[in-house]
């Protein structure tokens, strides 16, 4: 329990464990609303020139595209309690939590459409965001980002530091080896970091029911002598507060905890898909976390319509000029196409 | 049934047309009826059908206990496939993409391509390894390669690569009868998705009922006397569309489809190179200790010269393939590159 006092607006989340002030609230709402502002401006760029029909290899924006809209709670909830200093090593389905971790917008958008002024100068493509000031990076393989954030732990330690890393992985990949593998070497060795599974119920079509023994990640944290939650209700206030409480215990060198977040994939696994598989489709709109959110804000008086508005503009403001900035700046020159294969 | 060694059905047989997705679903289906022990297993094979359409209706139509989906464990299910193979079924595993091999490679080469051996002929594993390789719509470097050049060297397993629907067919159901484990890379490209640039050469006539493509026969896709182009998959109708364009120029380009990697139809290269005199090798795979070296030394070895100009290569420059369509489009094998890869060997 904490002693802090609580501030208008504040409230003890998590059962009473963990007390969120208001401005702390507020924070997590906008950086929920950058997040999903940045996927409208890239769905929206993405089909801008797809047609006619849908040919995934077209346009400003070709390739396969995984956005993150919904799950916005988990990147909110767990970068609150970072710096720039702590890694995080995330998913196919990375915006979210490179936002979240305070990666440059512009190098980031224009990563996303090919420009040499992108972080891998349009070698890498918005499933290898790499950059070394946010210390964030992640991967197109599934569960593959979990043994690498092992290493970068172990680097921290080494280095006496209290920085930690953080490895985001969806709950299919849960099911992999290198999930698994990674878990009980960073107990084992006390690593320093958090482990992070989004469930969003889905792995492409692949119900979680359908693919994945236990009912709760927190179980295989268990088996492995490490602390593990689940968080139901795609919740950011309680994914906030134990995430704050693992991130303590990596600072404290103390060892990995693991979170599981129940969250919500808002959309299709990638763009394109039109999710004939999921029974439950009409109802995911309402869903959302972020109306919901802003009602819980309003109704504790941190929100009204003008801090919305303000929210929504601010956010709109950041990510269009990134967009801009990516699409006015110069495609790689394709005489370069094999450089930086080696240092 | 029909047994060819051409794409062309045989004479008197129906065929309809279908994209080379279908035609895979086709063999797949008929293989199913015929013996019960083949079953379909991997990522979204069941209610999705396939990411890129290879099981498209088979769930509906053999049922969940046939058709399964499984978990994001590649490992696990690929070692299931071998263990069931091994006990006289015939499964066909999907790994959805050839570039996710790094995660369950020990199974594949260390086990499914070596028990036959490792047992000194005992024990088979006649199952079949589905994969979709290649780029061309900027999936970026860890959804673009084609890698068959590595399945290749590792021994023991053989390795298709349909480049049309009949060919998707018939090597597919030769795949399942096969006593060995068969690794078939289907490109992306060649599916005839709706989703993906649309491919003329994707959708064909396909022989209805049972046909089989032996596996280990290359095709010769057009006659020609000036260059022989070697090559599989996609790059096949590059080179299609390279050599129509040529004979324009009196240019007489022979196109040879491999069809398969392991068994190489050595013959077939040294029979056509025979006639040319020249020899272009595209190969959408990596450059080095590859496909095109291989088809090379096929020739070097039985008789350099044999050659009235050097080869020339076309292939992915020991380059991951990158994201920017600029740059991905320059590393591919693409039309342009082969074009100019043609006029350099019959002028040089
Ligand atoms: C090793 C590996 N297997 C399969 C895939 C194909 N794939 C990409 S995303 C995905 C589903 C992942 O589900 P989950 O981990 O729950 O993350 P989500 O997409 O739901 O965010 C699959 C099967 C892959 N990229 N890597």
């Amino acid at each position: 329990m904490t002693t802090e006092t609580e501030s208008p607006g504040s409230v003890r989340a998590d059962s009473g464990q963990q007390h969120l002030d208001g401005a702390t609230r507020v924070g997590l709402y906008e950086t929920m609303v950058l997040c999903r502002t940045f996927e409208e401006a890239i769905l929206r760029e993405y089909h801008a020139d797809k047609g006619p029909g849908f040919d995934i290899g077209k346009g400003l924006i070709p390739g396969e595209m995984h956005l993150s809209a919904g799950q916005e709670p988990v990147a909110a909830g767990v970068c609150a309690h970072l710096t720039t200093d702590d890694a995080l090593t995330a998913t196919h389905r990375p915006h979210h939590l490179a936002i979240a971790h305070g990666m440059g917008l512009r190098a980031m958008a224009a990563e996303i459409f090919g420009r040499e002024t992108g972080l891998g100068r349009g070698r890498g493509g918005h499933m290898h965001l790499f950059d070394p000031a946010t210390h964030f990076s992640c991967s197109g393989i599934v569960a593959e980002g979990y043994p690498p954030a092992l290493g970068q732990a172990f680097a921290f330690k080494r280095q006496g530091t209290d920085r930690i890393a953080v490895a985001v992985a969806g709950e299919g990949a849960s099911n992999s080896g290198a999930f698994h593998e990674s878990i009980n070497l960073a107990a084992m060795w006390t690593l320093p970091v958090v482990f992070v599974v989004e469930d969003n119920d889905w792995a492409i079509s692949v119900p979680r029911d359908a693919a994945t023994a236990v009912k709760s990640n927190a179980t295989r944290a268990v088996a492995y002598d490490i602390p593990g939650e689940r968080i139901e209700g795609n919740d950011v206030e309680a994914t906030w507060a134990a995430a704050k409480r693992a991130v303590a215990r990596a600072r404290a060198g103390e060892g990995p905890s693991l979170i599981e977040v129940h969250t919500l994939r808002l959309w299709g696994h990638f763009e394109g898909d039109a999710q004939g598989y999921r029974p439950e489709l009409a109802e995911v709109p309402s869903y959302d976390p972020i109306p919901r959110y802003e009602q819980i804000l309003r109704a504790a008086g941190l929100l009204d319509d003008d801090a919305v508005a303000r929210a929504a503009a601010t956010a709109k403001e950041k990510v269009e000029d990134a967009v801009d900035f990516a699409k006015n700046s110069p495609l790689p020159d394709p005489a370069s196409a094999t450089s930086y294969v080696f240092a | 049934m029909t047994i060819t060694d051409t794409t062309t059905p045989a004479a008197g047989a129906t065929s309809r047309r279908l994209t080379t997705a279908k035609a895979m679903v086709d063999a797949i289906a008929q293989e199913m009826e015929r013996d019960p022990s083949v079953v379909y297993l991997g990522e979204d094979v069941g209610a999705y059908g396939g990411i890129f359409s290879s099981t498209t209706g088979l769930l509906d139509r053999f049922g969940p206990d046939r058709v399964l989906d499984t978990p994001i464990s590649e490992t696990a299910f690929i070692g299931l496939g071998i263990g069931a193979a091994v006990e006289g079924m015939r499964p066909i595993v999907e790994l959805m993409f050839a570039d996710f091999m790094g995660v369950c490679l020990d199974q594949i080469y260390n086990h499914m391509a070596k028990i036959h051996f490792e047992s000194g002929g005992n024990v088979t594993v006649p199952m079949v390894l589905t994969t979709a390789v290649g780029g061309g719509y900027s999936d970026g470097a860890q959804h673009s390669q084609c890698l068959w050049g590595t399945f290749a060297h590792l021994p023991g397993m053989k390795v298709v690569v349909p480049s049309n629907p009949a060919d998707a067919k018939g090597l597919m159901t030769a795949a399942i009868r096969d006593d060995n484990p068969v690794v078939y890379m289907f490109h992306k490209g060649v599916m005839g998705l709706p989703w993906m640039a649309k491919n003329p050469r994707a959708t064909a006539a396909v022989p209805d009922g049972e046909h089989v493509v032996p596996i280990g026969k290359a095709a010769v896709a057009r006659e020609g006397s000036d260059v022989t182009v070697v090559t599989v998959s996609l790059s096949v109708h590059h080179a299609l569309d390279v050599a129509e364009k040529l004979a324009g120029e009196d240019i007489s380009v022979e196109v040879l489809d491999l069809r398969s990697l392991v068994p190489l139809d050595r013959e077939a290269i040294l029979a056509s190179v025979a006639k040319t005199g020249r020899l272009v090798v595209v190969d959408e795979d990596y450059l080095s200790f590859g496909m095109s070296g291989e088809v090379v030394a096929t020739v070097t070895d039985h008789d350099p010269t044999m050659l009235k100009a050097p080869v020339q290569r076309v292939a992915a420059p020991d380059v991951p393939i990158p994201y920017s369509h600029v740059l991905e489009y320059a590393v591919l094998p693409r039309p342009e590159r082969i074009e100019a890869a043609v006029r350099q060997a019959v002028t040089g």
